[in-house]
């Protein structure tokens, strides 16, 4: 297959969930109860096509570092505005990543949501989704990523906000819209910087640049801020702290949502993002992503131990396991901060879909019985699941295994990818709150998924309702397995043991940094020098308009080349196997008290919260986090907006009401002097004349006599004073 | 093609409505009922052929543009130029010679504005179809106000751009003052004064220049050498005096913050299509009257005050968006205030993308311009549609409308998410491009107006949850209309649908497109921005 | 001392100022004709002593004969007048006829 006809299928792959869209949302009532089968039919055809390119790309161009192709969307003067397509080895992973859960989604949904009256307008979300999720899989640029980073944000608001008539779910997707909308701010801005000075916004040729020495500004710093503020853009969509708290809200969704967009494709986004801005992250941007990780990988986990919502519950364990990706990418684990994606994408999305399958049966369940009030997703409510759904508590068994860190599943090799390379970061920087969070972490996810196993799956059923479930059908079980299987360390490594050797770590390496040394950790930076110019070649070679192929020796050059090039990664394969018993005896030991607080209940949980209430409390209103936003920044925000609304009615608009004020007293003022003054002058002369009228009036008498003895008197007058 | 029928393509577009509102003014209006009803539908659809015949006239014009002519202080790039001595008055007293030419003519700068306003006149007419008061006389004045708003757009000599400006201001003082809301009187006068407070400046400043440069010719006082030795405005500081008399009566009309005020008054009470030819085309004359008349004009005071005109976009942004979110929990907390604020928020993008002074920052000013036109219409239209059947904008008064009206939601979502500015849409391209302008000449400032983007969602997501989302009222679950004449069913009908879909469909294209519009002004955006640069730096030479 | 021109003129003078009083004082219709009567002869008068004394010669008594004439003519259509009046209303009092004023 010719890299044209990869890209060209590439292109049909991101248009045919679009075509899904366009399709179904236009026909949704002639299609009705077919919507769900046409856009499965659309989701399978695109995922046979998936494979297809992503098996391509991962043998046959594997070292040919990213497929690209450019077009112009528009130009400003004298800069192009350039939108592309291009796929790289992480891209073609990411591929099979989003269409395949995206298909099993679909397929879960026909049953799920049957019976919805916008079951149609469901289908349709879910392709404008892929659509939009898939075109920041294929970006080549930050442009092409921001424009499908916001498409995924109006998909995934449309989607939370499904059930729009409960307010809680109306609630939840404006947040979840605005949260992100606060880290797209930083994304934009982070643009902005590298547009204005570099004039072009594809990944190679700024990497090139910054290669070549050429960073913003001149400055170090506005790097870093580059860097950071792009990184923004994935707390908010990842759902890092301190932008975290949209996404247990988005559990309002349709659980099939939460699947799909709140566990495995859309918050990984903001992973991928910081994955791809790797190679320009400055020691201190390395420090600010690693932090954020660290930091929200442990908050969330402390936050899940005392859920009771079972999809709560995952909410915070995706936060968390999100922590660690960026954790992991923060202090420079790059593969296994990815390939913790992947099959996190896997474990949480089966943990999400079995959490669907047990909703669906409580309600199918409740619907038999009656009953409308209980909270069918409340853990309390369920128990002994594990009889009545046998085959989804299998599932939900492996992928907790998964997600806990138990050799042979998947969740092992990459989890202990990113603790040991905490662990060389650590003892090559001295951060060593960062593997310290990762730990502690990795106990409580072990403890609070098997808190959730047992009270859900385990034991007697603590309701009726609980103990009438029934198994679902395939379409349910079916993507649950499948899903389950994945988790299996062996698709990733023969070796359950050693991640480093399977096909995975060959594939996805890290890229080097192009950042200068003395903005780097001198551990990151390659042992050998003269790479900034093989890959500034690259870079100017990418200017073309074709699609191409660098030759090998320039891919690998973009992808970090002959590995074992840097002191971390040296350090980071010293680190592997302390990691690796350290975790394996935190994991057991979170399980172990898993087991021991709920399952055979030697210590009673209830005690114990009671005994650290304050601390349990924290936990529980997840440590107030959402309370002290809502009184700061959203309050103070609207308070702000609604003081400024009466500043401008009654200030602004009463500076503009007092000057018609003071001219209308003023006009009348005028009136007045010309009413009194003015006119009071004519009225005077007015008023002489007519006395002087009405005096001489009485001399006319209209007596010819009375006439002619005046005449006479004034002859008699003009003659006296004459003579 | 620069003649249609022997008369030059912009006298054409121009005048067309005044052959429309003649037409209008000699059908009889009816006596009885059924008489009165056909009188009704005639003028309907004589306002609508009309603006339909110069939207086709406007597609000619932009076949027939090209594209690589500049345009701006060059007479001989401006392109369908038609120039007539029109009033020629020799030995006045004082004044000398009064030469007032008919000089018309586009660029790129005006050629995008002669579309919006061919595409709003057009799409507003079907908002007009709920107009049923005096139904000749609005019709009337509606034509009356296309003719001003199509005039200013095209013309080249000052004093036909102030007749035009003037002329458009009377129609729309009666048509808010007439069919308005319940404070229509107020809001008439206030619009009216405070427009008129700004065309003082205007005129004082277009008499200063008349008597320096001897004619009303603009082109001729781009170039400080044709003025007469000892004017006035040779001397650098009464060009900055002048300068901002002329920036204040264009920013009354944008309006920029503190001169606003008239906006939100006006919008709320004035009946929809006015509202949504006010947002779409009438804000945009104060802006474009800055980049046709005060930059090339005083270059070097756009110079001096370039960093106080960003701060204003700045300001504008961030306190427009401020007070659209505040609505929410202030005042009357109507959903048209709440879209003016928005306009003002939207318009110091405008502003900010102006001042930047570069390729990227003006051109995206001018699309700010076009896109705002058209997407803010829409959501004038989409308010104007629930207000004629519930009669109340409230905020807080719907919820739930997403499932009775189905269709209308959707086309709602597509004007609501292009106003946030979602990738796809229009508005995203020109305020990228704007940040991207700005951001090469004020870091700090477009900072601050970015947060523009999140403000801009908050306050029109919040409005779409309260309005759509949620619950449906109880008083509302009937039908809009139970004796289904007017309304026969609850969703949006099919001359609501024949306003919003073409602005819909723009609105898209050009998100997904937007080259069509671009190219059409970069030639004369880049020479204008060479222009001004140049000469700013001459002029401050001391010429 | 003779009888010289003086003597007339104050003769005549006499005449004149009694013509006017009788014309200003009475309000009957027919003193005031006399009055006027008197004014008229007061001019007789002068024209005569000053066809005697001042060399008016015969042209003085042409003119004094021509106000004769004038007179009597004066008279008879002002006594008809008078007596138009009288009938109307029944008296003669000047100061009374204002008909025409309304």
């Amino acid at each position: 297959m010719k890299p044209e006809t990869l890209l060209l299928l590439s292109m049909i792959i991101i248009l045919m969930p679009l075509l899904s869209f366009t399709v179904i949302i236009f026909s949704q009532k002639r299609l009705g109860q077919a919507g769900g089968v046409v856009g499965s039919i659309f989701q399978g055809l695109t995922l046979l096509l998936t494979i297809v390119v992503s098996f391509t790309k991962l043998t046959t161009y594997a070292d040919a570092g990213m497929i690209q192709q450019t077009i112009e969307w528009f130009s400003i003067g004298n800069k192009s505005i350039q939108l592309g397509l291009g796929i790289d080895n992480l891209a073609a992973i990411m591929l099979v990543v989003v269409n395949l859960i995206s298909f099993l989604v679909h397929l879960f949904s026909t049953v799920y949501m049957h019976g919805d009256k916008r079951y149609p307008r469901f289908f349709a979300y879910l392709g404008l989704f892929t659509f939009s999720m898939l075109g920041i899989v294929l970006a080549n640029n930050f442009l092409n990523m921001y424009i499908f980073w916001e498409l995924v944000g109006i998909s995934s608001y449309l989607l939370i906000g499904f059930w729009y008539e409960k307010d809680s779910a109306a609630d939840a997707n404006k947040k979840a819209f605005i949260t992100n909308r606060v880290g797209d701010f930083g994304f934009l801005i982070g643009i902005l910087i590298l547009f204005v000075n570099y004039g072009t916004l594809m990944f190679d040729q700024v990497y090139a640049q910054i290669a070549a020495g050429n960073i913003p500004y001149g400055s170090g710093a506005w790097l870093s801020a580059a860097g950071i503020l792009i990184f923004l853009g994935a707390i908010g969509k990842s759902a890092q702290f301190p932008l975290h708290v949209w996404l247990p809200d988005a559990m309002e969704g349709p659980t099939p949502v939460s699947a799909l967009i709140h566990a495995a494709t859309m918050v990984a986004a903001g992973v991928y993002l910081t994955a791809r801005i790797f190679p320009m992250l400055t020691a201190d941007a390395m420090i600010f992503v690693a932090y954020v990780g660290g930091i929200t990988a442990f908050l969330a986990a402390t936050i899940a131990i005392t859920q009771t919502d079972f999809k709560k519950v995952l909410a915070y364990s995706t936060v968390s396991q999100l922590g660690y990706m960026v954790l992991a990418i923060g202090v420079g684990a790059y593969t296994s901060g990815f390939m913790h994606l992947v099959t996190h994408a896997w474990f949480k999305a089966c943990l999400f879909l079995a959490s669907g399958s047990v909703i669906h049966a409580m309600h199918e369940s409740m619907h038999h019985a009656h009953n409308h009030d209980m909270d069918p997703q409340d853990i309390r409510n369920m128990g002994g699941l594990r009889k009545t759904m046998p085959l989804t508590y299998t599932a939900f068994l492996i992928a907790t295994l998964a997600i806990s860190g138990v050799p042979l599943t998947s969740g092992f090799m990459s989890k202990d990818g990113i603790l040991a390379g905490t662990l060389a970061f650590a003892e090559l920087s001295g951060h060593w709150l960062l593997p310290l969070a990762g730990f502690g972490a990795a106990g409580m996810t072990a403890f609070y998924m098997f808190r959730l196993a047992i009270n859900a799956f385990h034991g007697e059923a603590k309701t009726d309702i609980a103990k009438h479930t029934k198994e679902n059908n395939w379409r349910i079980v079916g993507p649950l397995l499948l899903l389950a299987t994945l988790s299996i360390s062996v698709f990733y490594a023969w070796n359950p043991f050693n991640a480093g050797d399977g096909w995975f770590h060959d594939r996805v390496k890290a890229p080097r940094t192009v950042v200068p040394a003395e903005f780097q950790f001198d551990f990151m930076m390659p042992l050998e020098a003269e790479h900034g110019e093989a890959v500034m070649a690259h870079g100017e070679e990418a200017h073309s308009e074709h699609a191409e192929v660098a030759d090998a020796h320039q891919g690998e050059e973009a992808h970090g080349g002959h590995h074992a090039a840097t002191k971390f990664e040296e350090q980071m394969h010293h680190a592997h196997y302390p990691a690796m018993i350290a975790s394996l005896l935190i994991a057991g030991g979170g399980i172990l008290f898993g087991f021991a607080f709920y399952q055979f209940k030697v210590f009673n949980a209830d005690n114990l919260a009671n005994l650290i209430k304050p601390a349990y409390k924290l936990s529980y209103n997840k440590w107030y986090i959402d309370e002290v936003y809502q009184a700061s920044v959203i309050d103070g925000t609207i308070n702000l907006g609604r003081v400024l609304s009466w500043f401008d009615l009654k200030v602004v608009d009463g500076v503009v009401h007092a000057a018609a004020w003071i001219i209308n007293k003023a006009s009348l003022a005028v009136s007045f002097f010309d009413k009194y003054v003015v006119d009071g002058m004519v009225n005077l002369s007015a008023t002489a004349t007519g006395f002087f009228g009405a005096m001489f009036r009485k001399v006319q008498t209209g007596k010819v006599q009375a006439y002619l003895a005046f005449t006479i008197i004034a002859f008699m007058i003009i003659l006296f004073i004459v003579f | 093609m620069t003649e249609i029928f022997g008369v030059g393509l912009l006298t054409a577009i121009t005048f067309l409505p005044l052959l429309g509102m003649i037409v209008v003014l000699l059908i009889p209006s009816g006596k009885d009922e059924a008489s009165k009803a056909t009188s009704l539908n005639l003028f309907r659809w004589v306002t609508a052929g009309t603006t339909f015949l110069q939207l086709i006239l406007a597609l000619v014009i932009y076949s027939n543009f090209d594209f690589s002519l500049a345009g701006v202080n060059q007479a001989e790039t401006f392109q369908f130029i038609e120039k007539v001595d029109w009033i020629h008055l020799s030995g006045l007293p004082m004044l000398g010679d009064l030469n007032i030419q008919y000089f018309i003519g586009i660029d790129g700068l005006s050629a995008p504005m002669i579309l919006l306003t061919a595409l709003i006149s057009f799409v507003a007419t079907f908002a007009s179809w709920s107009i049923k008061k005096a139904a000749k006389g609005y019709f009337a004045m509606y034509l009356l106000l296309v003719m001003g708003m199509m005039g200013v757009f095209i013309s080249l000599d000052f004093f036909l751009f102030y007749l035009f400006w003037e002329i458009m201001l009377l129609p729309m003082y009666f048509l808010i003052g007439i069919w308005g809301g319940p404070r229509k009187e107020y809001a008439a006068i206030k619009f009216f004064i405070y427009t008129l407070f700004g065309s003082v400046f205007m005129l004082l400043v277009m008499v200063a220049l008349y008597f320096a440069a001897g004619s009303f010719n603009l082109l001729d006082m781009m170039n400080p050498n044709n003025f007469k030795d000892g004017s006035l405005l040779l001397d650098s500081t009464w060009r900055l005096i002048a300068f901002v008399a002329l920036f204040v009566g264009f920013a009354i009309k944008v309006p920029i913050v503190p001169f606003h005020t008239w906006l939100p008054d006006a919008h709320v009470e004035a009946p929809t299509p006015i509202s949504v030819i006010l947002a779409g085309v009438l804000l945009k004359m104060g802006t474009y009257g800055m980049l046709r008349i005060s930059w090339p004009i005083f270059p070097e005071a756009v110079a001096y005050f370039q960093d106080y005109i960003a701060f204003i976009g700045m300001f504008s942004i961030v306190y427009g968006a401020l007070c659209a979110l505040g609505q929410h929990k202030f005042g009357q907390r109507d959903l048209k205030k709440m879209i003016a604020y928005s306009s003002v928020s939207h318009m110091g993008y405008v502003m900010l993308g102006m001042a930047s002074m570069n390729s990227a920052g003006m051109t995206g000013a001018i699309f700010q311009m076009f896109n705002h036109g058209t997407i803010t219409a829409m959501l004038f239209m989409i308010v104007g549609v629930v207000y004629d059947r519930a009669h109340t904008r409230g905020l807080d008064d719907f919820g739930g409308l997403a499932n009775k009206m189905p269709v209308y939601t959707g086309v709602m979502t597509i004007a609501w998410f292009a106003a946030i500015g979602l990738p796809g849409m229009s508005g995203f391209v020109s305020e990228v491009m704007i940040f991207i302008g700005a951001f090469e000449s004020y870091i700090w400032y477009t900072m601050i107006a970015a947060t523009g983007i999140i403000l801009g969602a908050a306050y029109m997501l919040w409005a779409l949850q309260k309005v759509w989302f949620g619950k449906l009222p109880e008083k509302w679950e009937g039908p809009w209309d139970p004796t289904g004449k007017v309304y026969k069913h609850d969703d949006i009908n099919g001359i609501e649908l024949a306003g919003l879909v073409p602005l819909a469909i723009v609105v898209i294209y050009l998100g997904i497109n937007p080259a069509p519009i671009l190219d059409m002004m970069n030639t004369s955006v880049n020479h204008l921005i060479e222009f001004v640069k140049v000469s700013g730096n001459f002029a401050s030479l001391g010429l | 001392m003779g009888i010289g021109l003086e003597h007339f003129l104050i003769v005549s003078g006499l005449l004149f100022a009694l013509g006017i009083f009788g014309i200003i004082t009475r309000k009957n219709a027919i003193m005031v004709l006399m009055g006027l009567e008197l004014i008229l002869n007061s001019a007789n008068l002068n024209f005569i002593a000053f066809a005697r004394y001042g060399g008016l010669n015969i042209e003085g008594h042409i003119a004094a004969i021509f106000v004769i004439i004038l007179a009597a003519a004066e008279v008879a259509v002002a006594l008809a007048i008078v007596l138009n009046i009288y009938q109307n209303y029944k008296h003669i009092n000047v100061d009374e006829i204002n008909k025409l004023k309304e």
